[in-house]
């Protein structure tokens, strides 16, 4: 089942397509490399009068997100997107519509951090947000791009829900690459994500005082409460994608599957280098491995119970970080150790960094981490020590 | 001779009968935990008054937020929403756009609601400056109140840029090779003049027909206004609560702190001072400046004599 039509589209643009028909009121957004597409598109479309909404040209993502939290709180369906050092410098306000249970939605064109400068992509700035409150998800093409953001609208303005979420989208390799969308019905996306009517506004009539202060005596149980209604946004989301799903044609999971069937070993990705994990499955399965993919689509809150079935019958995962920790390795990979370690002991996980600053991993370089993975395994059998490696870099000597 | 006692008779009516007018409406509730003799809260009071009922009000971070709003309490009886520090401005920006937008598309009504924000000095002057600035030149419709009492006081008496020079604070100490503040207050009304926004002024609670007249205008005015009110800080400033009047009176008849205006870039002296006071008998009354010796007090004295006479030139009194 396909609805709509199919449109060659920068990932930029989809996303600009998802915020047109989602009727937005206020976009606040200041342009930072690579997600400038998406907020010149949205001028254009404000300024030709094809979305009618504010278009907050603003000096600084710190008051771009400023702005969005003050327009959420005043009932407005609202936008902003950025990137990188962007969203670094943006972190400030990023716990303040998740305490204050503000719909905001987010689009994130995901690029390295400085220094040394680089504007391409890596995931780096997706994990300086980890524990900032927001759901958070991943697409892995344009389409995708197109689908979350739309469902982002949805699940965020869910009455059980009220949470800020973000969209994350690979800098450049969505961004900026074309590819067939397929662009539904705007009558039948209005129909999805309907006009919403906050339960507590800025209102004269009804007034509220928002973001009080918080001893020691009262902070604790804001934020149990804060936690508590987060855990319960799972079964929500997944509830939203099966609704998209049945409406639109594309069915979206929180763990994302390909060829698992009968799998022993398998590759874990987020984002955009999905595609090419695909690809080195594929061949590893021609070469009669028995080699699978995960690709985590849903990185907060995270889904511990889709994940665990999603490795119960596994011996190897490996795992790719487009992000280092420093001095601590992979952060997924560390976050999926932990999501198992009193599950399943038996399975081994490798973790590699790679892809950072935007350097390309090619098919054979997932197939060299499953084979780098397997001595890996052998080498903690010994008894040695395994350390975090960084694939795909260049060292003097070697 | 009859037309200036006829005058003089007025005004003396004026003083006897103007509070009458005011509203016995409190939206900034009593119960607050305010310092006693706080000038800033007694300033955010007669704000308030002002404002009415019709108005959504963006707090910065600082001593109004902390006396004002401590869960599970609120002194609020307006709509108040505060986030953080820096960003009272860009907080601002987003609601008037979205109550904009939302009127244009049908979906509430115009009711006129006004859009006010709240910041200490620092949360103006410094942290603040940048989202202000931006708010200013972008033109949204709403007024901002920087309430002055020219330092970090919530956080404990720390120096911003608009802490007087020669003013003891916390991380400008007094010592051996120090004054306490080495440089001159910012002069953040003149910031907001650059911008050529509508409306710009000074007020002081000491003067408070004139600073509810401002609040009004401000108010009433399309665009951006910026008014600068000096809160004096008995805390901080180590002065008798009981002084808090008088110290702002002070402020204004020495030329330390001028009362004027700025609509449409045309200056206006609110309380002109033909002869100034001298500053040592505003100094006097603060322990912050108790360790300056005469020739700093001169040269503070030259300062505010100078900058006095700059500001009259501009407003064209001769």
């Amino acid at each position: 089942m396909r609805k709509g039509k199919i449109v060659g589209l920068e990932g930029s643009f989809a996303v600009a397509e998802a915020v047109r028909m989602a009727k937005v009121d206020v976009i606040s957004a200041f342009p930072i490399t690579p997600q400038t597409h998406i907020v010149e598109r949205l001028a254009e479309m404000v300024a030709d009068g094809e979305l009618d909404a504010e278009f907050i040209c603003v000096e600084s993502e710190h008051t771009a997100m400023s702005a969005c939290v003050g327009a959420s709180a005043a009932g407005a369906r609202v936008f902003t997107c950025t990137a990188g050092p962007g969203l670094e410098y943006m972190y400030n306000m990023m716990t303040i519509p998740s305490s204050m249970r503000l719909p905001v939605v987010m689009v994130i064109a995901n690029r390295a951090l400085s220094a040394p400068l680089s504007v391409w992509c890596d995931h780096s700035d997706m994990m300086t947000i980890r524990d900032v409150g927001w759901i958070q998800m991943i697409a892995e093409n344009n389409q995708e791009a197109f689908d979350l953001t739309v469902c982002a609208y949805r699940i965020a303005e869910d009455k059980e829900v009220l949470f800020p979420a973000i969209v994350h989208i690979d800098g450049f390799y969505l961004s900026h690459v074309i590819e067939g969308v397929v662009l539904p019905d705007e009558e039948e996306v209005a129909h999805f994500i309907p006009d919403y009517e906050h339960p507590f506004v800025l209102d004269p009539e009804k007034p509220v005082s928002m973001g009080c202060y918080g001893p020691p005596f009262i902070y604790p149980e804001a934020k149990k409460a804060q936690e508590f209604d987060f855990e319960k946004t799972k079964p929500k989301i997944k509830e939203i994608w099966k609704e998209f799903g049945e409406t639109f044609g594309r069915y979206y999971a929180p763990v994302e599957k390909y060829k698992m069937e009968g799998a022993s070993i398998a590759l874990l990705t987020m984002g955009s280098i999905g595609e090419t994990a695909m690809l080195a499955v594929d061949e590893m399965r021609e070469e009669g491995r028995d080699a699978g993919l995960l690709r985590l689509r849903l990185w907060r809150p995270f889904p511990f119970k889709e994940f665990r079935d999603a490795v119960k019958d596994l011996e190897l995962l490996v795992v790719l970080d487009r992000a280092i920790s420093f001095g601590m390795g992979g952060p997924v990979c560390s976050e999926v150790k932990s999501a198992l370690y009193d599950k399943r002991k038996e399975l081994s996980i490798v973790g590699f960094i790679g892809g950072l600053g935007g350097r390309d991993i090619p098919i054979d370089g997932f197939k060299e981490m499953v084979n780098l993975a397997l001595e890996r395994v052998k080498m903690v059998e010994r008894g040695e020590e395994m350390e975090p490696e960084m694939i795909g870099v260049r060292e003097w000597g070697r | 001779m009859g037309e200036m006692r006829e005058r003089e008779e007025m005004e003396q009516e004026e003083e006897l009968f103007l509070p009458r007018f005011i509203t016995t409406e409190e939206n900034f509730a009593p119960g607050h935990r305010a310092c006693i003799g706080c000038g800033e809260a007694l300033a955010v009071r007669h704000v308030c008054k002002v404002l009415g009922k019709n108005v959504i009000i963006v707090n910065a971070t600082g001593c109004v937020e902390i006396i004002s709003s401590l869960l599970p309490y609120t002194s609020w009886r307006v709509p108040w929403i505060h986030t953080l520090f820096e960003n009272v401005a860009a907080v601002v920006s987003g609601i008037e756009s979205g109550y904009k937008v939302r009127i244009r598309k049908g979906k509430i009504e115009d009711r006129g609601v006004k859009f006010v924000g709240f910041a200490g000095d620092g949360g103006t002057s410094d942290i603040g400056l940048q989202a202000l600035s931006g708010a200013m030149e972008r033109g949204h419709n709403f007024l901002y109140c920087c309430f002055d009492n020219e330092a970090y006081m919530n956080t404990g008496i720390q120096r911003s840029s608009s802490t007087p020079y020669g003013a003891w604070t916390t991380t400008a100490p007094v010592g051996k090779k120090s004054i306490g503040q080495m440089t001159w207050k910012k002069n953040m009304p003149e910031i907001a003049v650059a911008h050529r926004i509508p409306y710009v002024a000074t007020a002081c609670p000491s003067y408070p027909f004139d600073l509810m007249d401002k609040v009004k205008r401000g108010m009433e005015i399309e665009g951006p206004a910026y008014i600068q009110i000096f809160s004096v800080c008995p805390t901080g400033w180590r002065s008798q609560p009981n002084l808090t009047i008088e110290i702002g009176r002070l402020a204004v008849e020495t030329g330390v702190f001028p009362l004027y205006e700025v609509i449409n870039g045309e200056y206006r002296l609110s309380v002109d001072v033909p002869e100034l006071k001298l500053v040592k008998e505003y100094l006097r009354k603060q322990g912050r400046f108790r360790h300056l010796t005469d020739d700093v007090i001169e040269r503070i004295q030259a300062r505010v004599v100078e900058e006095y006479e700059r500001l009259r030139a501009k407003a064209g009194v001769k």
